[in-house]
């Protein structure tokens, strides 16, 4: 399996990331490199095995519910690129 | 070079409760030690205000007597990975600029809380994503030690500038995070202590996330003992985290001068590789000698899957990191490159904010978790992951530490093995194992290289059991003396 | 009465799936501390959580798991003892985090099934595919600035839970049912307030046509539609849409569209189709769910009486009709006072009013003055106790059910008891046989051709001569008595 120009390009979508054209075959060739390698997994007898879900063998802490928290408009605005009152913006999405 | 940033914590401690020094004199001695070293780039932001307030904060509480413990006045770094109130917090990322968090981690400020004193943020890759320090955007740190034909050297990654503070005496101590081997091996490189606790043992909250699954905070410190002492305010249980522990903290330095009569240490076969440094096994075989010279009894013993470990690796790791990295996207905080459209913003915003490795590993991960590759990729890798884990389960029914290198090499000039990732990401062949499993490890420095730079020997222990890891690796300490240091005068 | 749509090529039926996205009834987010409360301040219920900071985590919120079982069980679905949460990763602009954490692979609750009452007696079952918990997304506001949309996160990471029918719905009337049904089963719960105006629930619609007995064919998904009568509305329509498309030679498209009601048409949202890749994956932030049976017995043990059985219960226990059982539970506050009226009664006779008259009281002179008034049953003037006071007065004679058709009016107009009522307009029905005879007497001697007529055999004269009667007594008096001292007075 071996990505190509336009494989990476959706992958680069998919990950909302912008890659210049002139970069495509560079970049192509150095995740299959990395892909290439890691399929040596593929070399491991996993028949049986059950999926890490977790390292620490713990059960789901859970919350009471209570309002604990909120009304802090401040705090969660002021780093915003683009505030707008007490909204955060962005480029108009029209539906 | 100031006699006070020379200190252990353990020294300095003693020397505040003694008022043979004051915490303001210390934390001056090493806000000097930052300016004098700048050529290091071991800082991203230096915060010297902060750290004479609570210097001065420290010293009246140690004149009422109300000295709240053995961390109370001591000057420490704190890599740039956690977020600290109204310090700017980058992550080493271009996407963070100007992101200054209205929340102090929990881990930051359990150490604000036990008297620690803050002198600055430090360098590191970008994300925690390197075992060099290149991918910051704020330049690479160099190691203080220089190799023998006089070369920068990279001290590391991905906590390369707290290492760097540490070993050059700008910080007594500093905080680092390690995913896949970021606090052991520029341990290892710079000539420190570096240790990584049990995954859950302290919180992750604030601390920006890499991979969750892996991420843990640990001290970065001139001494085992110093180690245990900043872990000690570090590690509790954090209801703001779900993956943190639910259990009381020990006291690690419980055993620490037990010695090493009685330890059972295995020696895994599997980590010995063909083309390792000669004084790399050497030094191996000389911790094993070390240590039974103690009075341990030393075995070989087998960890069938270490060589999946990278690979497997650096597939969850990114997958995670992919969606971690999501957060990043120009609205709520940090960079923001505008476009026409929502998606282009994004685009541009990401393209521009993450650097090359970023961007790899960011792709890496989508790609895996991306539809028809799932199972082939992500699930096949944590299924190899519980098979790494089980390794490990067997291993410790009858031996109580694993010893093992730390890196397979000591530290490389800025500059190698830059261009090929692969070769990079095996950097960390003998840290990951321990990561994938979650397991208590640390790097005690050990030796000296051909060229005279620092070599680390690694010990690995059973899940929570710090208290017998710190004992191993006091142990080991006794017997190495490594006592080099980089000073370099006016450095 | 089967919903088939005639084509040039023959009958269609049209299969509906739906996906309802139901807001939990809680005091805090799924896995934040900040508030669910509806309609505060832009970004003032928002934690650092909800707004996704660096190094923020989940911590889940127990209440939410507890409504999500509760569904599970008022669904007759299977619980699942072992959960898992994953994220759904996409980028939008209500989407902090940058992804949704929700449930893929395994859901809290699996296969459960909703009895559905149809036009004339009929009844369906509508299969449940499953019920799985997430998080929903903020808001975002596109008309208050040229270039830009705003956002709000105030209801960022409030608990949903997701239910996804079989495709077993075949018309837009078993869909609005279905949808009513549900909301019903919620509301008796408590888990969701079901609220469709508030957006508190949404529905997903998959629609897809077939000749009866083919395969199913490719199904759109109308989204986030918000009404009942919309969501049947836009079945009608995209129904229509999918035959002409098939029939004029065309191919009907796996697309997510959107119903516009104002021009009554879906649309379909264009979309880089390729771009959907969510890429799902168990969060490293958080454990598996595991929940112990005991857990499971104890919320089973404690759960309300739900619509079908409080049906089968008032059919049993009050002899009401299905048909009136059926009205009376869709709403539990209706069914509620209902119930009320039944348990009260005088001294001694508690619990003893007739249903039957209840029933009718209710559904019709009630339900009738509060609609013609837009009011809800919550503030009706007429407490339940009220009514019940006025089934007794007309039970024990002390006035006629015409008379309490006015004593209801006043009671609805002013709230005063009917007791009360008949006191001051001196209502009450007259009994007494010498005051009706003297009426009766009265009103013969004042029409004698009427009376002769009577006596000459025609019979339909005797109805003339109650109603004067009943004029001349203001319709107090006894109606039968009045009969009776008729035929015996003009017996010829
Ligand atoms: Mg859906
Ligand atoms: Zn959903």
């Amino acid at each position: 399996m071996s990505l190509t120009r336009e494989d990476v390009r959706k992958i680069a979508f998919l990950a909302r990331i912008r890659i210049a054209d002139d970069e495509l075959d560079s970049l192509a060739g150095e995740l299959n490199n990395i892909i290439g390698w890691v399929e040596q997994l593929s070399k491991v007898d996993t028949d049986g095995v059950e999926p890490m879900t977790s390292v620490a063998d713990m059960t789901l802490p859970k919350r009471v519910d209570a309002v604990t928290d909120g009304d802090v408009a401040e705090k969660v605005l002021a780093n915003a690129p683009d505030r707008e009152g007490d909204f955060y913006t962005v480029p108009k999405v029209v539906e | 070079m100031s006699e006070l940033t020379r200190l252990t914590i353990t020294q300095a401690a003693a020397k505040l409760d003694a008022g043979e020094v004051s915490a303001v004199e210390l934390t001056d001695a090493h806000i000097a030690a930052m300016e004098t070293s700048r050529g290091l780039n071991a800082f991203i932001t230096e915060t010297p205000e902060i750290a004479r307030e609570r210097a001065t904060q420290s010293d009246a509480r140690r004149a009422k007597g109300a000295a709240v413990g053995p961390m109370d006045g001591i000057p420490i770094a704190v890599k740039d990975l956690f977020c600290t109130e109204g310090v700017l917090t980058t992550a080493a990322s271009h996407i963070l600029d100007g992101f200054e968090p209205p929340y102090e981690s929990t881990v930051s400020g359990k150490l604000r809380d036990a008297g620690a004193v803050m002198l600055g943020k430090t360098n590191l890759d970008e994300f925690a994503m390197g075992s060099s320090n290149i991918t910051s955007y704020y330049k690479p740190v160099l190691n203080p030690w220089k190799g023998a034909d006089g070369k920068d050297l990279v001290p590391g990654g991905s906590s390369g500038g707290s290492a760097a503070a540490v070993a050059s005496g700008m910080a007594m101590a500093a905080t680092g995070t390690d995913t896949g081997g970021s606090i052991r091996q520029p341990g290892s490189f710079c000539g420190i202590v570096g240790m990584k606790p049990t995954y859950g043992r302290c919180s992750r909250w604030g601390i920006v996330a890499f991979a969750s699954s892996l991420d843990q905070a640990g001290p970065m410190t001139r001494s085992v003992e110093d180690a245990a002492i900043m872990l000690q305010a570090m590690a509790g249980h954090d209801p703001k985290d779900s993956t943190s522990a639910p259990m009381e903290t020990p006291d690690f330095r419980a055993q620490l001068r037990d010695g090493a009569k009685g330890l059972r240490v295995g020696i895994p076969k599997e980590y010995t590789l063909d083309g390792m440094p000669a004084e790399i096994q050497a030094l191996w075989d000389q911790g094993r000698q070390w240590l039974e010279d103690a009075g341990a009894t030393c075995k070989e013993i087998s960890l069938p899957h270490t060589e999946y470990a990278l690979p497997c690796y650096y597939i969850v790791a990114p997958a995670e990191a992919s969606s971690n990295l999501a957060r990043y996207d120009g609205v709520r905080y940090g960079l923001r490159v505008d476009g026409g459209t929502l998606d282009e913003m994004y685009e541009n915003t990401r393209g521009e904010g993450f650097g090359p490795e970023v961007r790899r590993r960011v792709m890496i991960g989508a790609y895996v978790l991306s539809a028809g590759y799932y199972d082939a990729y992500y699930v096949k890798a944590q299924k190899v992951r519980s098979l790494i884990a089980r390794d490990f389960r067997q291993a410790f029914e009858d031996i109580d530490v694993v010893l093992a290198p730390t890196a397979p090499s000591a530290a490389f000039a800025i500059g190698e093995k830059m261009d090929d990732p692969i070769a990079m990401y095996l950097n960390d062949v003998f840290t990951v194992p321990a990561s994938m499993a979650g397991l208590p490890a640390i790097s005690v420095p050990a030796g000296l290289d051909g060229s005279g730079l620092p070599l680390g020997l690694q010990m690995i222990a059973r899940p929570f059991d710090e208290v017998t890891l710190f004992r191993a690796a006091q142990a080991l300490e006794d017997a190495a003396g490594f006592e080099a240091h980089p000073w370099r005068e006016g450095a | 009465m089967s919903y088939i749509i005639q084509g040039d090529t023959g009958d269609w039926e049209v299969v509906v799936g739906l996906e309802v996205h139901a807001q939990v009834v809680s005091e805090a987010k799924l896995f934040s501390g900040s508030s669910t409360a509806f309609g505060a301040e832009p970004n003032h219920q928002v934690s650092l959580i909800d707004a996704a900071m660096p190094g923020m985590l989940p911590v889940i919120n127990e209440h939410c798991i507890e409504q999500a079982v509760k569904t599970g069980l008022g669904l007759k679905a299977k619980i699942n003892l072992h959960s898992v949460f994953e994220r759904k990763n996409y980028f939008y602009a209500d989407l902090p985090q940058g992804y949704q954490i929700s449930q893929y692979l395994h859901p809290i609750v699996g296969e459960g099934k909703v009895l559905l009452d149809l036009e004339g007696g009929k009844t369906a079952e509508i299969g449940i595919e499953r019920l799985h918990m997430e998080q929903d997304a903020g808001k975002s506001m596109h008309d208050q600035d040229p270039r830009r949309s705003f956002i709000d996160l105030n209801r960022a990471g409030v608990c949903l839970m997701e239910i996804v029918s079989k495709p077993d719905i075949r018309s837009p009337e078993e869909a609005g049912a279905y949808l009513r049904k549900l909301r019903a089963i919620l509301r008796y719960l408590g888990t969701c307030d079901g609220n469709m105006e508030e957006g508190s629930m949404r529905a997903d619609v998959n629609v897809s046509v077939r000749h009866p007995g083919e395969e199913l064919r490719t199904r759109a998904e109308i989204k986030n539609v918000n009404s009942v009568r919309f969501v049947m509305q836009a079945i009608e329509v995209e129904a229509a849409r999918q035959v002409e498309v098939w029939e004029t030679g065309g191919e009907v498209v796996q697309e997510t569209r959107l119903f516009d009601s104002a021009r009554g048409e879906t649309r379909s949202m264009r979309a880089k189709e390729f771009a959907h890749d969510y890429r799902y994956f168990p969060d490293p932030d958080l454990l598996p769910l595991n929940l112990a049976p005991e857990y499971v017995d104890t919320l089973a043990a404690t759960l309300p009486e739900l619509p079908d059985e409080k049906k089968e219960r008032f059919i049993s226990e009050y002899g009401l009709s299905a048909y009136d059982a059926g009205v009376l539970v869709a709403e539990k506050k209706n069914a509620d006072y209902f119930e009320t009226v039944m348990l009260g009664g005088p001294e001694g006779k508690r619990g003893q009013r007739d249903a039957k008259s209840a029933v009718n009281w209710v559904t019709t002179n009630l339900f009738g003055a509060l609609n013609a008034a837009g009011k809800d049953i919550a503030d009706s003037s007429i407490a339940a106790g009220q009514l019940g006071e006025l089934l007794d007065l007309i039970a024990d004679d002390t006035i006629s059910s015409r008379i309490a058709k006015e004593v209801f009016d006043v009671m609805f107009e002013t709230g005063r008891s009917a007791g009360d009522i008949v006191e001051e307009k001196g209502l009450k029905q007259i009994t007494d046989t010498g005051a009706i005879e003297a009426a009766v007497d009265e009103v013969i001697a004042a029409n004698p051709e009427q009376a002769d007529q009577v006596r000459s055999g025609n019979d339909k004269a005797i109805g003339w001569f109650v109603g004067q009667v009943m004029k001349a007594t203001g319709g107090k008096a006894n109606p039968q008595m009045v009969n009776q001292l008729l035929r015996d007075k003009l017996a010829g």
